[in-house]
């Protein structure tokens, strides 16, 4: 035993280490009452974060690491590992102590880790996670043996139910204490230190658990060849119909209310430009895009529930071969789908991909994945254009024409990774593994906690970047205004100010390059204020018309479907219009976001501007071919 | 006897044996445990046909075929005692 090394002053670090998927981010939230992202896959950190003890006496901060399997990391978040306990990362020490986590049912490999951890020579203490598991499978754990074999404190736990956390604790405000065993020696091979796993899993008696029965027969079905991939395809099904049918409800009430309101402030405010800013602006802009909060709900709820039980490593499985034809892995699969969330996490879960060469492939295809910011986009459209015609049970014409934008991104994705890996990026295909976790239930609170973490992320956005939107366009709507002219009607004389406007220069500007997609100027000022993010369309859109005919302005998708050209009298939004919008949608890269994180993901703004480039032009053209054909078959 | 990871059938127990010489498991794969003499089963193989899915060490994995090529077994019996006999 060593004495242990003097502790500096100030805050106690103490980093979490682990394998991927033993639970060390549910420990983390438990510990400090955050509530970090967590999933039923392995690499879902992908950063360290840092989080105060709760109810703790001394100030101890701990730092939740990525999954690792090595303390000398090969990808990129396993540097950040690596990185974090040889104090290279700039202004901070090495941590005062460690916390290795084990998961209990795959001890035999995480020991591993543990004696690589012992050889740091730091305090180190074990916590073993999913105790309660080794008891389901009729597994017996020692914990007591166990700490005295390895000569460290060994504390069991149940992150998600509390169990063991008081216990843990305490050991935490504390690691001066903790029984330090001599450091090991730091030259030894895979062979011996799995030949040490081994024998100290004889020495605590731990035998072989029974096999998982549960997790056996839900993958004989999940996983078979043909089954599998259908309940695969009915499953993503369903989430897109869902999304219409549950959400209608919710949808219409907040619509309601958002209309209430809007009508309320104009009938109590004062008459002047501060209530219409309030009235047509504010409440018309961040309104239109916050009615979509159900369908993001349920969307998030999907998602998070298929993550936490285990599904989506499965899906992975799936799919990797896929993804070998072109050039991808079964690891750029998860990244790819949490872009159904949002590119920005996508794109920066894509560093547990241990090869460069497909991690930028990964990162440059991931924006055509379907993200909630085009939901909104889609949803309008698809509800206004496309009949809810049922086609069989639950199933609509609808629905599946969101699932088919959904494919279309998917499919495009996968295209533009095989034109990569046969031009800028070839190569040989690097190696690929991924631990398959044991079905789990996720619990309610845990679920809960999730979605509302992500749905609160989109609701943030409406207060900020679609608020500011929705103040910059109204002003960009409403001056300069037309020469007040009493001949005309108040719609007419609004009509009038709307064709003066900046907005209206700028989208007549524009129309002869968007007029062949079918567009016209209120879509194209919408498709240039989407570039800031995709769901600022429909703000823009709910603006113009709610300016345009203030007096009954009765919801953005009345007014587009009933809007008319007032030289021809057809109506301005068609189907071939609105498919031809939706495409645009599925490709352009319209998120700043986006752009920003890819920069600093690949380290160079060579790369987003080339995705840019690559994806409006895609748009371009798969709009214009969009358009002219369903136009050709429709008439 | 040992014969190439590739070709054992699903749910057979075998044990991992030392590579071919002058060949080396890849330093990946021993941190997740594959070294030799670990015992292991290949559960099935992925609709597609690649990549499999391996029990190892409590834990599931799922590798490509192109990776077990350093991957050489011994099959053992139900119990995982006793190589059979004539295993091909």
């Amino acid at each position: 035993m060593s004495a242990a090394p003097a502790l500096a002053t100030g805050p106690l670090r103490i980093a979490l280490v682990g394998s991927p998927n033993t639970g060390k981010t549910t420990l983390f939230n438990a510990l400090t009452g955050s509530a970090a992202r967590v999933g039923n896959y392995p690499g879902v950190t992908v950063e360290r974060r840092e989080g105060a003890l709760v109810r703790a006496r001394r100030d101890v901060r701990i730092l939740d690491l990525p999954g690792t399997y090595c303390l000398e990391g090969e990808t990129p978040d396993e540097r950040v590992v690596a990185d974090v306990l040889a104090g290279r990362i700039a202004g901070e020490s090495i941590p005062d102590a460690l916390l290795v986590v084990a998961d209990a049912t795959t001890l035999q490999r995480g020991l591993g880790l543990v004696r690589e951890a012992l050889k740091r020579g730091l305090p180190t203490m074990l916590v073993v996670t999913m105790i309660d598991e080794v008891k389901a499978r009729g597994g017996k754990l020692d914990l007591l043996r166990l700490s005295r074999v390895l000569g460290v404190h060994v504390v069991g736990v149940v992150g998600h139910r509390g169990v063991g956390l008081d216990q843990l604790r305490s050991f935490l405000e504390s690691p001066e204490s903790w029984p330090q065993r001599a450091k090991l020696p730091p030259a030894d091979d895979a062979t011996q230190r799995f030949a040490w796993v081994d024998q100290t899993c004889q020495e605590i008696a731990a035998g072989a658990l029974a096999p998982d029965s549960r997790t056996d027969r839900i993958d004989r079905v999940l996983l078979h060849p043909f089954a599998g991939v259908a309940i695969f395809a009915l499953v993503m099904i369903l989430l897109f119909q869902s999304i219409f049918s549950w959400a209608v409800p919710a949808m219409d009430a907040i619509d309601g209310a958002f209309g209430a309101l809007a009508a309320l402030s104009h009938e109590w405010l004062p008459e002047g430009w501060v209530t219409d800013l309030v009235a047509d602006g504010i409440i018309a802009g961040v309104g239109s895009v916050l009615i979509f909060l159900p369908q993001i709900l349920i969307l998030f709820t999907f998602l998070h529930f298929l993550t936490d039980v285990g599904y989506m490593a499965r899906a992975a499985f799936v799919v990797d071969r896929v993804m070998g034809w072109v050039g991808l892995q079964g690891r750029s699969f998860v990244p790819l789908l949490s872009c159904y969330a949002c590119a920005v996490p996508g794109i920066m879960a894509a560093r547990t991909i241990a090869s460069p060469r497909e991690r930028l492939a990964t990162i440059l295809v991931a924006p055509f994945m379907t993200c909630s910011a085009r939901l909104p986009v889609y949803t309008l459209l698809i509800a206004a254009f496309v009949p809810a015609t049922p086609l069989l049970g639950p199933i609509g014409v609808q629905g599946l024409t969101m699932f088919a934008l959904y494919l279309l991104g998917a499919l495009t994705a996968l295209g533009s990774a095989a034109l990569l890996n046969s031009t800028l990026l070839r190569g040989t295909v690097s190696v690929f593994y991924m631990e398959l976790p044991p079905y789990r239930v996720p619990t309610l609170r845990l679920l809960a906690r999730q979605v509302w973490g992500s749905a609160s992320a989109f609701v943030k956005r409406a207060g900020t970047i679609i608020l500011a939107a929705s103040i910059v366009l109204w002003v960009l709507l409403n001056f300069p205004k037309a020469a007040e002219d009493p001949s005309l009607t108040a719609e007419a004389q609004a009509q009038a100010n709307l064709r003066a406007s900046a907005a209206a220069r700028l989208g007549h500007a524009i129309e002869p390059v968007i007029a062949p997609l079918g567009f016209d100027w209120k879509i194209g000022v919408g498709i240039v204020a989407s570039l800031a993010a995709r769901e600022v369309i429909v703000a823009t859109l709910a603006q113009i018309y709610a300016v345009g005919d203030p007096e009954d302005f009765g919801g953005l998708r009345d007014a587009i479907v009933n809007d008319v050209n007032p030289a021809t009298g057809e109506r301005l939004f068609t189907l071939p219009t609105a498919l031809s919008l939706l495409v645009f949608f599925v490709f352009a890269l319209q998120c700043t976001s986006t752009i920003v994180v890819m920069a600093r993901e690949t380290g160079s703004w060579k790369w987003p501007a080339l995705a840019f480039t690559y994806m409006l032009g895609l748009a371009y053209v798969g709009s214009l071919t969009t358009y002219h054909v369903s136009r050709a078959l429709l008439s | 006897m040992s014969t190439p990871l590739i070709s054992l059938p699903p749910d057979r127990p075998a044990r991992l044996c030392a590579p071919e010489p002058g060949r080396e498991i890849p330093r990946r794969l021993q941190d997740l445990g594959f070294v030799p003499g670990t015992p292991l089963v290949i559960r099935r193989r992925a609709p597609l046909g690649d990549p499999v899915e391996i029990e190892i060490r409590g834990y599931r994995l799922c590798l490509r075929l192109a990776q077990l090529d350093t991957l050489h077994v011994e099959p053992l019996d139900g119990n995982g005692a006793t190589p059979p006999r004539g295993t091909r």
